[in-house]
């Protein structure tokens, strides 16, 4: 009787995976120039092990400018899918997303206080950015919730969305506000907030793993109760969940995310909802497996995205969300054509 | 007293649903609790599960539920709810896994020789074995519900609270599970709580009833002096008995 295995498939980790370091790999060779494959890869392994790179290959491209980048996308995306899966569980409802909810605009307009008002923390540069991104993501996630709460108990995908919409509105508009007032800071308020990552370095890199690692673990150790919460909040409370901790729990992760990638990246948005989405239509709904190929394919998606922004208009740079917006639209009228039509 | 509830009072806003109730279950008993539409019936559940504020104490032999922790209640105490719609394409048996929550938790925890029992004999006592790998979505509502009457026999707690346990399931599969349910609660320590609607059923299984008008308790016992004529007729406004008699006429011969 067959009854352990239905939970971890190396094969499908395994394809996940090349997937990711295929598209990685292609994401580093591809850009205004391009560098042969076996170059990137000579460059990025004898940079590691500290050998001397061979002449004609040009190692600060590869290294400092590329491989960065790349990675914080892959990184990003990671995350922000992460957010996205641990968000459609635990709402049950699949049109959920940092950027739907209004969590990303909370988190901006966090940042955008931050950078306008000059508020740092002495000796760490950007924390001070990445604190309030945190702090108004996790007070915009718990307002919605509550209004959604007090409005409509069931928390259908309709009120959501709608207060998400709203919501993010008003943020919007106080942002406009501060900017407006904000003098000169407004150059660099408008940088940060084209979400580029043109110029990311491996700090960010380095700052975005250890969130993803903490907060991560936080989201992966809840996997049985996303799924509880996935068939439904009343059967998780039913079969033994902390429904009220794991709520907590998972929002406080999610917040911690959602703040730290919009204060590198500027808010990119659709991305915790497409990539959830079709990894769940490929592997299934069940956590304990949707959650860790989410992530690696959350990061393949973003690294795509990202080439397509860069390579489209070459020489011209897309900004990034532009991208995945675009994506994300077409999937968002699609999941929601599939949810009425399932009704 | 298995469970015990005292002066149950809640409240939505200024609307009283239900007003300082109290009655028990001992072991062995299942204990009908019926009424008319809007008698609180569903309202006295969600209150044991814990899933609305109350005011009064509910006492799960003889300590406060409401001091227990989620996953000690759920050992204890099993509910099924009325009506059941899942999101997403879960397997049947990955749902009916979940009832072994309460007896673990962690991420790298493995299911033990125990749980897999007991989820196979809830598979096989249901019907749901042939379903094992078929997504919810497909289901009908039969089927969905007798997943999670799966999923709560895996469960295995020593009281269940239904609500409207045959809400979706023809006649083949209503007398099923009543039966089900009676050998269920032949084990020692065990005992049943359903709110149901069907007065004939009601009065076939339950060895108690309470019979609840507006909020508040009209008569509880055994079930046959609360289900009398009078108390019926007085809280559903006809006679109920004369009504039962008649549509029994339809059936002779």
């Amino acid at each position: 009787m067959k009854i352990k295995s239905d939970s971890f498939r190396i094969a499908e980790y395994a394809a996940f995976l090349l997937i990711m370091l295929a598209t990685l790999v292609l994401c580093v060779c591809v850009g205004s120039v391009n560098i042969p494959v076996k170059d990137t890869l000579t460059a990025i392994w004898n940079t590691i092990f500290s050998l001397p790179v061979p002449e004609g290959i040009s190692q600060p491209i590869i290294i400092f400018v590329r491989l960065p980048q790349v990675l914080c996308v892959a990184l990003i995306g990671a995350a922000l899918s992460l957010c996205g899966c641990a968000m459609q569980g635990l709402l049950r409802n699949p049109l959920a997303d940092g950027s739907t909810l209004g969590v990303s605009s909370g988190a901006s307009l966090g940042a955008v206080l931050a950078i306008a008002f000059g508020i740092t923390i002495p000796g760490i540069p950007f924390a001070g950015t990445m604190v309030m991104a945190t702090l108004f993501a996790f007070c915009s996630l718990v307002l919605i919730l509550a209004l959604a709460y007090k409005l409509d108990y069931s928390l259908s995908t309709n009120t959501i969305i709608l207060i998400g919409v709203v919501f993010s509105m008003f943020a919007n508009s106080v942002m406009s506000l501060i900017i407006t007032f904000a003098g000169e800071k407004v150059r660099t308020i408008m940088f940060w907030s084209m979400g580029s990552l043109s110029g990311s370095s491996y700090t960010y890199a380095l700052i975005l793993l250890g969130a993803l690692i903490l907060f991560g673990t936080f989201i992966f150790y809840n996997a049985r109760e996303l799924n509880a919460f996935a068939i439904g909040e009343d059967n998780a409370r039913n079969i033994g969940v902390n429904v009220k901790r794991v709520k907590l729990t998972i929002m406080i992760a999610v917040s911690g995310l959602i703040g730290v990638c919009v204060s590198i990246g500027g808010t990119i948005g659709f991305v915790g909802l497409v990539m959830p989405h079709m990894t769940r239509m490929i592997i299934g709904p069940n956590h304990k497996k949707l959650l860790p190929l989410t992530l690696i394919s959350g990061a393949t998606f973003l690294m795509l995205a990202d080439l397509v922004a860069r390579v489209l208009l070459r020489p011209l740079e897309l900004p990034i969300g532009v991208v995945t917006s675009f994506v994300g639209s077409v999937v968002f009228v699609y999941i929601f054509y599939i949810m009425r039509k399932a009704k | 007293m298995m469970l015990e509830v005292r002066n149950l009072t809640v409240r939505y806003g200024s609307l009283t649903i239900v007003r300082d109730i109290s009655f028990g279950v001992t072991p062995e008993q299942w204990l009908m609790v019926v009424g008319p539409n809007g008698a609180g019936k569903s309202t006295i559940v969600s209150a044991i599960s814990q899933g609305i504020p109350y005011a009064g104490t509910i006492l799960f032999q003889d300590r406060d539920i409401a001091k227990f922790k989620p996953p000690q209640l759920a050992r204890n105490i099993g509910f099924l709810t009325q009506s059941h719609s899942v999101g997403y394409s879960f397997t049947v048996e990955e749902i009916v896994k979940l009832g072994r929550y309460a007896y673990s938790s962690g991420i790298f925890r493995t299911t033990d020789k125990e749980d897999d029992d007991k989820i196979e004999a809830a598979l096989e006592i249901t019907g749901m074995k042939p379903f094992r790998k078929q997504s919810v979505l497909t289901l009908s509502g039969g089927e969905l519900q007798r997943t999670f009457l799966a999923q709560l026999l895996a469960q295995d707690p020593k009281l269940l609270v239904l609500d409207e346990p045959t809400n979706h399931l023809d006649l083949v599969y209503q007398k099923q599970m009543f039966e089900l349910i009676r050998q269920w609660i032949k084990d020692t320590g065990r005992a049943v709580i359903s709110v149901v609607h069907d007065l004939n059923l009601a009065k076939t299984y339950g060895t108690n009833a309470v019979l609840l008008d507006k909020g508040a308790i009209v008569s509880g016992g055994p079930t046959g002096d609360v289900l009398n004529a009078e108390n019926l007729e007085a809280v559903y406004s006809m006679d109920v008995y004369g009504w039962m008699r008649a549509m029994l006429k339809q059936w002779e011969k």
